[in-house]
């Protein structure tokens, strides 16, 4: 049941996956995204990480892909500019990562997995207390992280436009 | 259920990505291929806390979903900058820091 269920997200991933880095439709590109991102939530479930299936779907389906959508609208008019420069060469790039992928798969041989006693699923309980615990510094960092991420955004994005004549 | 096929998945994700950050131009798709990069990265974490039974593991797959965020938002940040200041958003021809 497993294996079949596994295969199923894995031919979504891989499929989706490919239309991300491939479609020329850059907003395609972005629902396909959305497409791996669930089938990753999917296989969080299928290893038994519930939780960060949801916060999966919440933060990344939710509000990611919400705004990467909002950003490809704004500047649609931009994508199809009349001096769109021709795509990079596909071929060298082909070779660097498919060359990539077999050097992981022979740094990575037939992975064996610990007795089955160590591998079991982690309860949400004992999450919450490695936050809160061991390792609330990064945790703390990261709320830190979020401070500075929103006010650098927002100063970023402002529309401040003191050299645009009157017309814009 | 067997560890193996996941680890070649994430692999393949992972290299997907980093063909992605090859071939785009545009900033918008740098951005998302960079998430399945960090995507494949979070599949690994939560596999391995898996199989070693970790509670760790899983709070940094949580952290690279929150700095995701972060780095979507900051990004995106910058690209409507850009589109605003420089009038393109093509990684290659935004040269303002050129000297």
């Amino acid at each position: 049941m497993h294996a079949v269920v596994f295969a199923v997200l894995a031919a979504l991933i891989l499929a989706s996956a490919i239309w991300v880095v491939a479609l020329r439709n850059l907003f395609r590109a972005a629902l396909s995204l959305g497409l791996v991102l669930l089938g990753v939530a999917g296989l969080f479930i299928l290893l038994e990480a519930e939780f960060l299936a949801f916060v999966q779907v919440l933060v990344y389906v939710g509000a990611i892909l919400t705004l990467v959508v909002f950003a490809i609208m704004l500047t649609a008019k931009l994508q199809t500019a009349p001096v769109t420069p021709p795509s990079r060469p596909v071929l060298p790039a082909a070779v660097v990562s498919s060359a990539l992928f077999v050097l992981l798969l022979r740094a990575t041989p037939a992975f064996v997995p610990p007795s089955s006693a160590a591998s079991a699923p982690v309860p949400l309980a004992r999450l919450g207390q490695e936050l809160v615990g061991p390792l609330v510094l990064p945790f703390e960092v990261i709320s830190l992280v979020f401070v500075a991420a929103i006010v650098g955004a927002v100063v970023l994005a402002s529309a401040r436009q003191p050299k645009r004549p009157a017309s814009g | 259920m067997s560890l193996q096929p996941v680890l070649v998945l994430s692999h393949a994700l992972f290299c997907l990505g980093v063909y992605g950050m090859l071939t785009r131009r545009n900033a918008v798709g740098l951005l998302l291929a960079l998430e399945l990069i960090l995507n494949a990265a979070g599949l690994n974490f939560v596999l391995f806390g898996r199989a070693f039974g970790s509670a760790q593991a899983q709070a940094f797959t949580l952290f690279i979903i929150a700095l995701a965020a972060c780095e979507a938002v900051v990004g995106l940040g910058v690209i409507l900058g850009l589109s605003r200041s420089a009038h393109t958003i093509f990684a290659d021809q935004v040269n303002l820091l050129k000297g």
